[in-house]
């Protein structure tokens, strides 16, 4: 309750226009309803983790925010452009949008640069020795800019994800999106992910991110939301979330995930 | 000094790098040993395959090499055991350029020396730039001045003249080169989302492989031209030209879809994910993954289009199946047709093994 008051003063400040707005958003997979009236806002630089059991519809719900997958019903808002069937649109919204995924998905016939260049050089039609420059500034950050020529299958796994999020960085995007970006990895590596999200997320990077990395979530995240049966079942600032969950459901995942 | 520093790196090893493998493992006798007579089935076969070669061989070589004629009339063939390489020798200019006037005939070798350099310039992906580009399209203009003529003071050639190896090389270089591109966008239409053009495109793949190419060789000869308006005709070669390249460009379809398929949808997702629109996501990321992974069955649809290249004999083109058969139905020649046959299926083979090898080559480059 007290949240929603909090949004909505946030909301009337001028400079703080949500950056992404849905508004009553449902979403099927033939009869199957994956997504049930969702409303969610997000500030400007604001760190939202998504938490929630399997198939409860997180990983569709990020989707539909960079139109991988079509939702049926409701408004997405991105910036100020509302996502339709326009493809110029969803192109731009993609621009302004980063995604990573679970399973990196790097491109393996490219090298780490001619990945994180193709994007600048083709989408933006930044000319290339501009793109190769911010490829490997973004590489540098994600300390791993001795690997610039090498193919994505000659990397570890943690290293092909900061790959990948570099690769989303160099289209300077508003907003990044990630999904699961460490549950793939082997433990020893989720850290040095972990980290580059981290400092990501103290440079003011606006970020979802879908995670049962509940550190992460504590320590990074600004809101924390609680999603089961494709609803948004509860959300709150992290503290009061994880001491002291209202839902039954979020007890109950919260109590089996901890442990 | 670093080698130094490696080697007392590797201290470890050294022990186990000083030891030679077993004397029966190496060698020709351990080679012969692994590979020939490993257990008594095998050796039962290398015994027995022995046994063919040795039943086979000596008498091809006898009847090829030693009791054959070379440069003799098809008389004294007549007399010897041994093979008539001669049929070959005398009829060579007709078998290669079948009814190209005799005086003309430098001018299909020079166009086909020319079609093999650019082939081989391209096969270097190196080379792959603007001006090979160039140089294709002039050497093409020039391949068909040379073949047309009526410029240059060169007396026109008819195309009903064009035949033998010429002929094949057209047909199968121009087929190939025009239903790869053609099988692709087919097959990125049949995974189209568009239902109009996906059943269009399905329609096509599907009737185009339900008939054998003979058909439509068949049709593009007779039946096509029934439907052409009064006084415009299309020439013959290049109907059954258009009839190979949509043949072909159905099967290389079908063979670039499986590669599309094979292609995981976090790769699609990605390339979207960063902007990528339609065009650009397949040009950059799928096709190049895609055709890549189907290199060696597109090969297989390529040479068996390219060997398909024969069947125009029966819409009476004078392919080099048609000449060499039409040499060896001369009466002086009779009775020599293994040796004719012989020597175009090296022909064949020489141009389907550069194709395969080429394709392997290929596929090395790529395997990064
Ligand atoms: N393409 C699809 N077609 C039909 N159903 C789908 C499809 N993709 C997902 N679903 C279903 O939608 C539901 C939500 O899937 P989603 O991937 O969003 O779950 P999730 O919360 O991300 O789960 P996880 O934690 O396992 O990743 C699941 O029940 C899934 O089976
Ligand atoms: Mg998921």
């Amino acid at each position: 309750m007290s949240e929603n008051k909090e949004i909505q003063q946030k909301k009337a400040d001028p400079e703080d226009t949500p950056i992404i707005r849905i508004l009553g958003m449902h979403k099927w997979y033939g009869e199957f309803h994956v997504l049930r009236n969702i409303d969610l806002n997000v500030r400007r630089q604001e760190r939202i983790v998504i938490c929630g059991p399997s198939g409860s519809g997180k990983s569709t719900l990020i989707r539909c925010i960079n139109r991988l997958e079509e939702h049926q019903k409701g408004q997405i808002i991105v910036g100020d452009i509302e996502l339709t069937n326009n493809l110029k649109n969803i192109e731009k919204i993609r621009e302004e949008v980063g995604m990573v995924f679970q399973h990196f998905n790097l491109f393996p016939h490219l090298t780490i640069l001619e990945n994180l260049s193709l994007g600048p050089i083709w989408v933006k039609k930044v000319p290339k020795a501009e793109a190769v420059d911010t490829a490997m500034y973004y590489l540098e950050k994600v300390h791993i800019a001795e690997q610039a020529k090498k193919y994505p299958g000659q990397l570890s796994g943690g290293q092909q994800q900061r790959v990948a999020i570099a690769r989303s960085l160099c289209m300077k995007p508003q907003v990044m999106l990630f999904d699961e970006p460490t549950s793939a990895l082997d433990p020893e590596m989720v850290k040095e992910v972990l980290d580059v999200m981290i400092s990501l997320a103290t440079e003011g990077m606006t970020m979802i991110v879908v995670t049962h990395e509940m550190g992460f979530a504590k320590s990074v995240a600004h809101r924390v939301l609680f999603m089961d049966y494709g609803k948004i079942v509860e959300e709150n600032e992290p503290d009061e979330f994880f001491n002291n969950p209202q839902h039954e459901r979020t007890k109950l995942f919260l109590s089996q995930i901890l442990h | 000094m670093s080698e130094v520093l490696s080697n007392n790196n590797n201290s470890i090893h050294d022990d186990a790098d000083n030891v030679k493998p077993p004397i029966a493992s190496v060698g020709i006798i351990g080679w012969i040993r692994h590979n020939l007579f490993n257990g008594p089935i095998n050796s039962i076969i290398t015994l027995a395959i022995l046994y063919i070669l040795w039943k086979v061989v000596p008498p091809f070589v006898n009847w090829a090499f030693i009791e054959s004629m070379w440069t003799s009339s098809g008389a004294e063939c007549q007399q010897a055991d041994g093979a008539c390489w001669s049929v070959i020798y005398a009829n060579f200019r007709f078998i290669i350029f079948g009814f190209f006037p005799h005086d003309q005939q430098w001018r299909p070798l020079v166009a086909m020396i020319l079609l093999v350099t650019l082939l081989l310039c391209s096969q270097n992906r190196n080379n792959w730039k603007k001006s090979l580009a160039y140089a294709w399209i002039i050497g093409l203009v020039i391949m068909g001045l040379l073949m047309k003529g009526g410029v240059l003071g060169l007396p026109p050639i008819e195309s009903s003249q064009w035949s033998g190896l010429p002929l094949t090389m057209l047909l199968s270089v121009f087929g190939m080169v025009a239903a790869y591109p053609l099988g692709i966008v087919l097959a990125l239409g049949r995974r189209s989302t568009m239902p109009a053009i996906k059943s269009l495109c399905v329609i096509y793949i599907e009737l185009i492989r339900g008939v054998p190419l003979i058909s439509l060789l068949f049709m593009s000869s007779v039946m096509f031209p029934l439907f052409l308006p009064e006084g415009l005709t299309i020439n013959k070669i290049l109907r059954a030209q258009i009839a190979i390249i949509l043949f072909t460009a159905a099967y290389v379809a079908e063979v670039v879809r499986g590669g599309l398929q094979a292609i995981p949808k976090g790769q699609y997702e990605a390339a979207e994910a960063i902007g990528l629109n339609y065009y650009m996501k397949m040009r950059l990321i799928i096709l190049p993954q895609a055709l890549k992974v189907v290199i060696p069955p597109t090969v297989g649809v390529l040479i068996s289009a390219f060997k398909d290249t024969s069947l125009v004999v029966i819409i009476a083109l004078y392919d080099l199946l048609k000449t060499t058969q039409s040499t060896i139905s001369n009466p002086k020649w009779m009775g020599f047709s293994a040796e004719a046959y012989i020597f175009i299926a090296l022909i064949y083979f020489v141009c389907c093994y550069a194709m395969s090898s080429y394709s392997r080559r290929l596929e090395r480059e790529l395997d990064k």
